[in-house]
């Protein structure tokens, strides 16, 4: 380390970038876009080098900042990174590089859809590296709202029918609108943060009110009735985020909505911040709360699995298909940590890098595919393999990936799940998890089957479409890259996490 | 580290950089035929080391494999990969290579009109077959078992797909991957469940523990028939075999490299491999030899039934398949493994004929066909030497193999299989001399069949100015297999190997009877007509009835996808949308609602607001004063 706040650089170098666009670059797109490539690479190139740089015999939290905000509470400016949140770092940046580069293309108001877009990444980037609980829990909320924003102005809409008992409150909230889609995410994630707050405050105020920094409740001991509550408004909190179900309705809505980059953005980042979350504070601080409800974390997140499956083979939208493949692949994320093994939380954590690249593809070529095709209807599609040869690939690359097949990252993360799952106090978990990549194996080659290879679509609209341009290609480049060289090398990734694991496992008492 | 480890190392790690240069550097692979230059090269390459390998592998099983860490874990590496040579990995690793290499350099010739881009696609894919085969083949763990089991299949569906344009071929791609990995499914909960009771996924460390007799076996059953579900998806066993007759929709040459010598053997090799672990779970072994036989004459049943060329041979792989397994269930896996090695080589060779025949005649369907043998005589003799192996005749390369199978087959004590199976020598002698005489022999298409005048004359027509012998790239390969198939044939006749068990000594004359008299009724039925064709198949009309429907197993697999798997995603997400959703959406509408009750409050009219202020002052006055 050479002195420089490195943490501090990668989280504030995009809100540098939003501020720079916002005042220096009005009518000129060309520059909103160059600026944002610039400030996210920076950000990029020092993830990378804080990835290498990382010391893994030393373990434990590094590259620490501390910067006291308001003493008389304890509210501490204060970054560190371990194994776990440092590859989540690296896999925001990947995201948000790609993001940028996929959604080259915005036309409407770019100004302020890339300077929304990047102060989302300083929240996502705050969440990933606060040591204080206050801080993380401000920079949560940075993420959140300019999703509100992104959707309203820059999503777009689908069409919904109302049917079936509900019907009547489907027709009074305008089911299908972009409005309806961004004020759902919007309420559910702030419906979850109050959850959150209660419990960090409920946390804050049982060790003695001194001191909101993670370092220092994690060596609290709180009462197990305490735990077991506020592991509980944890769960909830982050766990809406992580679209756990049945709270995981705002997703499908939310992803199939928001424009290209957001969607990448949400599904592959944000989503994981639940989990992260979840992960740091619930295991983290809660052992005894963790080992009182592992059981229903475990349990619903194997609905998840498998429910999610089965409505992504339902739809006929080429997004919601995506989008509830998140839901299915999250529930992945989360019977990780719910099986408490070594296997099974590296795979976790792997499984929230991997899924964030592979969903930020799938976004990034179903926005692709939307552009040049101009539809998302799944069955009026078809044979684009021919036209558009490399989105097809990285179509199928991704669809791989998702469906476990290994030399994808997918494979590691699923396969050191099931492992996990099959060692844990509840070995049926690994039946839906083995089913959920089955299912999962149905839907996506079913999809890319029926868009991009098979025969010609009839429609005369779908004839003579090009394949990615310029900057796309970046996007789809760096992403497939990605996915292969984790499922090749799991190991770059799996060593630091396992630094971070293994002592977490230990305070859970299930490691000596 | 032994050489024969490092050798095949090498063997392993050159079409893997045939594939990334073909992959990585796109103008390369758009040319086309230069693509294919490459990856031929590096295959030969590849199959010299592969030989070397062999030469210098030892008879022992217990050789120290060339490892390295894939994923770290706290006590040492969770999983590992590496090569593990000996005896039988590097005679199977010889034997992909040397298809693979052959498949190659006829595929040059094959698809010689496909467009230049195509082309280098499809260099890529067999240069990445080829890498993934090996790597299963070395596999030194069920972990990287399971990897490259999956790459292959993973290869098996873009080859299969390999003309994507045509419905049936993007189809039958995705047929043969679900297909495989609902087997896969269980191979992989079996392998979970192996981890977990031993802590091992290394095949020596295993086989030590099995040998100190430490394993426990309490459950090992549900393992091995989990490890065996597998294999059932990736060696075509019933009922999981109906993937790869729709997988013949690939290009020929795949067919031969894929579905019929290599890939498709990888579910006996894996048995082979862990044979002193399913031998400690006898149940499970007597089930892999009864759907072994059963799925070799249901196969063989449905191949006579066939009228498409490619899917009488890939009805016989099937069968075939099913006869390794047989053996291999009865207790002797190394008979089931020789039965492999010698199907590999002269399936291939009917493969790479059928393959020219196609080429030549423009139809995969034997009527279209007919007196082939006086314009291609090289493609009928090298054919007739597939045949007479495949039917198991002395001095080819079936006889031995096949004799050895059934053998084993009778000393495990497998009675009815080994009655099942020699039923099933007959039809296969039958069911392949059908093809020679129909294809072959008789008369051209056009005037041996009045009722095909129409279509029948412009076919023959067409296909009688290119009905020919193939051009050296496409005769190269299969004469060199026809050589290979006929040498290990007159080898093994002449000097056999010794017998792992006690085979009676009427089984060779017993077999050659009934494979001679399977060869006599077809030439009596479709070439000399004694038998009338149509009389013969109504003595079997149920038979055949259900043979032409596949046994409505291919109708039971439709109707689960569709009637219960789709239509049960549907209810479900229906569900999700208007009951799960529609609550929250119900909340939501009731906050609405009640926002707008409330909003009527605010009447605007200042007497309302007044009264209200009143209202107000009076309560605070009764609260104040109510404690007093």
């Amino acid at each position: 380390m050479n002195g420089l706040p490195l943490l501090s650089i990668i989280t504030w170098a995009p809100f540098a970038g939003a501020l720079l666009i916002m005042f220096t670059a009005r009518h000129n797109p060309l520059r909103v876009r160059c600026i944002a490539a610039v400030s996210t690479g920076v950000s990029l190139i020092l993830s990378l080098r804080v990835f290498w740089a990382y010391d893994r015999e030393v373990a434990g939290f590094q590259f620490y900042e501390e910067w006291p905000l308001v003493p008389p509470l304890g509210i501490t400016y204060q970054l560190g990174i371990d194994g776990m949140s440092l590859l989540l770092v690296l896999l925001t940046s990947l995201v948000i590089v790609a993001g940028v580069f996929a959604s080259w293309t915005v036309k409407e108001r770019s100004q302020e859809f890339y300077a929304l877009l990047l102060v989302l990444v300083t929240g996502v980037y705050g969440v990933f590296v606060s040591l204080d609980l206050f801080v993380l829990f401000l920079f949560y909320e940075i993420a959140v709202l300019p999703m509100y924003l992104l959707i309203g102005i820059w999503g777009s809409s689908g069409e919904i029918r109302p049917q079936g008992i509900f019907g009547w409150a489907f027709r009074r909230t305008g089911v299908g609108t972009k409005e309806y889609a961004a004020m759902k995410l919007t309420l559910y994630l702030l419906f979850g943060s109050a959850f959150i707050l209660v419990g960090i405050l409920a946390l804050y105020v049982a060790a003695g009110s001194t001191s909101f920094s993670f370092l220092e409740l994690e060596l609290t001991q709180f009462d197990p009735a305490l735990q077991s509550w506020v592991f509980l408004t944890f769960y909830v909190g982050f766990g809406i985020l992580a679209g756990i179900w049945p709270l995981h309705t705002w997703s499908p809505d939310g992803h199939a909505s928001a424009p290209t980059a957001v969607s990448m953005l949400h599904a592959g980042v944000l989503m994981k911040l639940g989990a992260y979350g979840f992960v740091r504070l619930g295991l983290g601080l809660l052992p005894e709360g963790t080992h009182q409800w592992v059981w229903l974390v475990g349990t619903i997140a194997c609905i998840n699995i498998v429910y999610g499956a089965l409505s992504a083979m339902a739809q006929t939208d080429l997004k919601y298909v995506i989008a509830y493949s998140s839901v299915s692949h999250m529930g992945v994320v989360m019977l990780g940590v719910a099986t408490l093994t070594e296997s099974g939380l590296n795979g976790a954590v792997f499984q929230m890098f991997a899924h964030g690249i592979m969903t930020g593809l799938f976004f990034a070529l179903v926005g692709l595919v939307y552009e040049k095709a101009h539809s998302r209807a799944i069955f009026t599609m078809g044979g684009f393999g021919r036209m558009m040869p490399g989105i097809a690939t990285a179509f199928t690359v991704g669809s791989l990936s998702s469906l476990g097949l290994p030399a994808t990252a997918g494979f590691v993360a699923e396969f050191l799940t099931l492992l996990g799952a099959w060692q844990s106090r509840h070995p049926w978990w690994l039946f839906p998890g083995v089913l959920g990549a089955f299912l999962t194996s149905i839907y996506v080659l079913r999809v890319a089957k029926q868009i991009f290879w098979g025969p010609q679509a009839t429609d005369p609209h779908f004839h003579d479409l090009p394949d990615a341009q310029g900057p796309e290609w970046a996007a789809l480049v760096i992403l497939v890259f990605v996915l292969v060289l984790f499922g090749v090398a799991p190991g770059i990734a799996i060593g630091p996490v396992d630094t971070a694991t293994i002592p977490l496992l230990a305070r859970l008492g299930v490691l000596p | 580290m032994t050489d024969s480890a490092q050798f095949a190392l090498y063997s392993l790690l050159l079409p893997a950089g045939s594939f990334l240069l073909l992959a990585v550097v796109a103008p390369l692979r758009r040319s086309g035929r230069p693509a294919g230059f490459i990856s031929i090269v590096f295959s030969a390459a590849a199959l010299g080391w592969a030989v070397r390998a062999w030469l210098h592998s030892s008879r022992e099983v217990f050789q120290p494999p060339l490892l390295w860490e894939w994923i770290p874990a706290e006590a040492g590496p969770l999983a590992t990969v590496g090569v593990l040579a000996d005896a039988d990995s590097t005679i199977m690793l010889v034997l992909v290579a040397l298809v693979s290499f052959l498949v190659q350099v006829y595929s040059l010739g094959y698809l010689a009109h496909e467009p230049a881009q195509g082309l280098g696609r499809y260099y890529a894919y067999q240069s990445l077959f080829a890498f993934s085969m090996m790597g299963l083949v070395l596999a030194p763990n069920f972990v990287q078992l399971f990897i490259f089991w999956e790459l292959v299949g993973l290869c098996s569906y873009l080859l299969i797909g390999y003309w994507y344009g045509k419905p049936e071929a993007a189809r039958a791609a995705v047929k043969a991957f679900w297909t495989t990995k609902a087997g896969d499914v269980g191979l992989l909960i079996g392998i979970v469940l192996l981890w977990q009771r031993t802590g091992t996924f290394d095949f020596l460390e295993l086989l030590m523990q099995v040998d100190a007799g430490t394993l426990p076996l309490e459950g090992l059953g549900l393992v091995t028939f989990c490890i065996y579900l597998g294999a059932v998806g990736k060696s075509a066993q019933f009922p999981l075999h109906v993937w790869l007759p729709d997988a013949m929709e690939g290009p020929t040459p795949v067919s031969a490299l894929i579905h019929a010598a290599t890939m498709v053997t990888a579910g006996v090799y894996l048995l082979k491999r862990t044979d002193w672990l399913f031998a400690l779970t006898p149940d499970v072994l007597a089930l892999v030899g009864w759907v072994g036989a059963f799925t070799a004459l249901l196969a063989a049943t449905l191949a006579c039934a066939q009228s498409d060329i490619k899917r009488v041979l890939a009805y016989s792989t099937v069968s075939q398949l099913g006869y390794m397994m047989a053996a291999i269930g009865a207790g002797f896996a190394s008979a089931g493994f020789l039965h492999l090695l010698t199907n590999g080589l002269f399936k291939a060779l009917l493969f790479l004929g059928a393959g020219a025949v196609i080429h030549a005649v423009g139809s995969n369907d034997i009527f279209q066909m007919g007196g082939l043998r006086r314009a291609m005589p090289q493609t009928t003799i090298v054919f007739l030497v597939g045949a007479l192996s495949l039917a198991g005749i002395p001095l080819f390369g079936g006889f031995f193999s096949k004799d050895e199978v059934l053998g084993a087959v009778w000393a495990g004590g497998l009675t009815a299989p080994f009655v099942m199976l020699v039923v099933t020598a007959f039809l296969t002698a039958f069911y392949m001399f059908r093809v020679v005489f129909i294809a072959f022999f008789g008369e051209p298409a056009s005037q041996g069949h009045g009722a095909h005048v129409g279509a029948g004359h412009s076919s023959a027509a067409h296909g009688g100015t290119h009905l020919q012998d193939p051009l050296p790239t496409m005769a190269l390969p299969f004469w060199l297999l026809a050589i290979m198939s006929v040498g290990v044939g007159i080898l093994f006749t002449v000097r056999h190997p010794e017998h792992e068990f006690a085979a009676p000594g009427w089984l060779t004359p017993l077999v050659v009877t009934v494979s001679v008299g399977g060869i006599l009724l077809a030439w009596l039925t479709y070439h000399r007509r004694v038998v009338d064709a149509e009389r013969l198949a109504a003595a079997f009309g149920l038979v055949r009835e259900a043979a032409l429907a596949k046994f409505w197993v291919d109708d039971v697999f439709e109707a689960m996808y569709r009637g219960a798997l789709l239509a049960f995603s549907r209810a479900v997400g229906w569900m999700d949308r208007y009951l799960v959703d529609g609550i929250v959406n119900v909340l939501s509408a009731w906050t609405l609602v009640l926002g707008d009750r409330l909003r009527r409050m605010q009447s605007g009219q200042p007497q309302d607001y007044v009264y209200g202020v009143a209202l107000g002052l009076l309560l605070l006055l009764v609260l104040i004063q109510w404690p007093r």
